[in-house]
């Protein structure tokens, strides 16, 4: 079943389109992967599916559960369920971590935050006085905004390169998370540059220039780290005049 | 009748306690208690003297920490009036003697306030060597009624540490006019701090200023300000180092909602080309990313503004 439904969406920027008619199915319960070059449209179509300020504007529509999410603001998508972990998440000054996790749970218990962060890696004696500002690493902050999704335990996650800045041993506490929340029956959209971080899913979607040009089959999807590029032709480059194929909606 | 005074004065220090949340002490914590101009109670531990003096409108109070004393626990002291009108005026001479340490916190409490001033003129001493850590948290009513201007002069030794944090997050603030300046000597260090929510009609200026006049002298001034509904605010945060190694930094933040304004005038100046002094300011509504982070967690707009100013004055 589809849990959301992207129709035809289109977005832009300074009159050019950064998101070119897409239209993706994301069943429930399942990984999904976005793939595709820097400047694609990743971290653009996740921002649209979240209803950010800047994101709003475009043509098509977004379903969840069937029914269209465009009007919605931010957080009346958030209390349906849906989340985003931001590619580069937001500092707070003085805001401490327990809170920072407990802002978006429904039980609001110290167990929580315990259970999040160890799931995250991160030891909760440790982190759970500090606060979630510049003081942490890039990576510790990405770990707790990790745990903070774990802990609202959403229908649907956008997790935008989870893994940017993770170092190589704590990587398996990002897929440790993915896979608590699949159990939990959550459904993940996954945006990622490290074929590490496919194995985690079900099915891929590559987007190039802001296009669908294959989705599916995660055998040919990791043709595409291995320099193959196809039909993705132009990695590295993404302009308006590319040539790309588009995936025609079958 | 002077049994009715002992009464009265009991019920009086009881309800200024009451105010800040406290009850009893331990017997090895010092504190002191003064309402109005009337000294309710004092309990001192051994190296520390505090006398006081009785002025029309308030108390002069000299407080010494003795050479070479580390008090092990903080110093409370609670100023306040219960009443809802009437001047307060409290004139401060602390000396914490060479290499002292002390912790003292001070809650000024007005929590029926329509008109209250509450006047605080404090000169600081930390000798050599010695440090101060100095907490002000003020809990006022909730109509504004009261006027605060603490002034404060403070000398900091060499080899000296003071801090101090002054925070006004419960109650209507009302005016506050508050102006710290310190004198920093070599390796000495002075931090600043100022937490302060403004609402309704509150007029709020403060000045932190430090002047890092001996070699390898350190100076961090913060103001943290939140402000709504009509409320304004300026914060002059100046920083002058004249000397080698010294090095200062100030961080300025104020979130402004409503129809409330807030202006930051900071000066950085730098006499000595091996100095250092660095700024940052950041004024205006809450930073979008981190309202979308929390939005995107479920929070209303309110809640999430709340969280975050919540934040910004812990
Ligand atoms: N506000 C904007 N104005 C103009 N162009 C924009 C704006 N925001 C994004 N873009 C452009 O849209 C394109 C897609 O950006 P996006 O951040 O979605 O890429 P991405 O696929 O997430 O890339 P990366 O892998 O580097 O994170 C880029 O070319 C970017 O420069
Ligand atoms: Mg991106």
């Amino acid at each position: 079943m589809n849990l959301l439904e992207i129709k035809n969406l289109s977005l832009f920027k300074e009159g050019r389109p950064i998101l070119n008619s897409l239209s993706m199915d994301i069943w429930e319960g399942h990984v999904h992967a976005i793939i595709g070059p820097n400047g694609a449209g990743k971290s653009t179509l996740a921002n649209t599916i979240m209803g950010l300020s800047g994101y709003r504007d475009f043509e098509g529509d977004i379903f969840f559960e069937g029914k269209s999410i465009k009007s919605l603001s931010v957080d009346e998508r958030a209390r349906k369920g849906i989340t985003l972990l931001f590619q580069e998440p937001a500092r707070f000054e003085g805001l401490g971590v327990s809170q920072f996790i407990l802002a978006g749970a429904e039980d609001k218990s110290r167990a929580i935050v315990e259970d999040a962060l160890q799931r995250a890696g991160l030891p909760p004696e440790k982190y759970m006085a500090r606060a979630v500002d510049k003081t942490l690493s890039g990576g510790e902050r990405k770990r707790i905004e990790l745990a903070s999704i774990y802990a609202m335990k959403p229908r649907l996650v956008l997790m935008d390169e989870p893994d940017s800045g993770v170092d190589i041993d704590s990587v398996k506490y990002i897929f440790s998370v993915i896979r608590e929340l699949r159990h939990m029956g959550s459904t993940v959209i996954l945006i990622t540059h490290s074929p590490e971080v496919l194995k985690h899913a079900d099915h891929a979607f590559l987007i190039c220039a802001g296009t669908l040009v294959d989705k599916g089959e995660m055998s040919r999807m990791f043709d595409y780290f291995n320099g193959k590029c196809v039909p993705c032709v132009h990695v590295g480059q993404p302009t308006v005049d590319a040539a790309v194929q588009p995936l025609t909606a079958n | 009748m002077a049994e009715q005074a002992i009464v009265d004065k009991e019920a009086l220090l009881a309800e200024l306690l009451a105010s800040i949340n406290q009850h009893k002490f331990a017997p090895d914590v010092a504190h002191v208690e003064i309402h109005g101009n009337q000294v309710l109670s004092r309990h001192l531990v051994e190296g520390l003297i505090v006398e006081a003096e009785t002025i029309e409108d308030g108390v002069k109070v000299h407080i010494r920490v003795k050479k070479g004393i580390t008090l092990k626990n903080p110093v409370n002291f609670c100023f306040g009036l219960i009443p809802d009108n009437g001047v307060q005026r409290i004139i401060i001479d602390t000396v914490i003697g060479e290499g002292a340490h002390a912790k003292f916190i001070a809650n000024c409490t007005f929590p029926n306030a329509v008109n209250i001033q509450h006047l605080m003129n404090a000169t600081i001493t930390v000798e050599r060597g010695a440090s101060l850590s100095y907490f002000e948290r003020h809990v006022h009513g909730p109509n504004g009624g009261v006027t605060i201007v603490p002034v404060t002069k403070v000398f900091v030794a060499e080899d000296a540490r003071f801090s101090t944090e002054f925070e006004l997050i419960k109650g209507a603030a009302g005016v506050i006019e508050l102006d710290y300046g310190a004198e920093v000597e070599k390796n000495a260090t002075v931090d600043m701090m100022t937490r302060v929510f403004g609402r309704e009609e509150d007029r709020i200026h403060i000045k932190e200023a430090a002047h890092l006049s001996g070699e390898g002298s350190t100076g961090v001034l913060t103001s943290h300000i939140a402000l709504k509904n009509r409320a304004s605010a300026t914060i002059e945060n100046e920083l002058i180092a004249d000397a080698p190694y010294a090095r200062g930094h100030v961080d300025c933040k104020e979130i402004v909602q409503d129809d409330a304004r807030a202006r930051a005038i900071p000066v950085v100046q730098v006499n000595d080309h091996l100095a250092h002094v660095t700024h940052e300011a950041a004024i205006g509504s809450v930073d979008s990313k981190q309202l979308e982070t929390l939005l995107s967690r479920g929070l209303t707009e309110d809640e999430a503004t709340d969280l975050i100013i919540q934040g910004l004055l812990s």
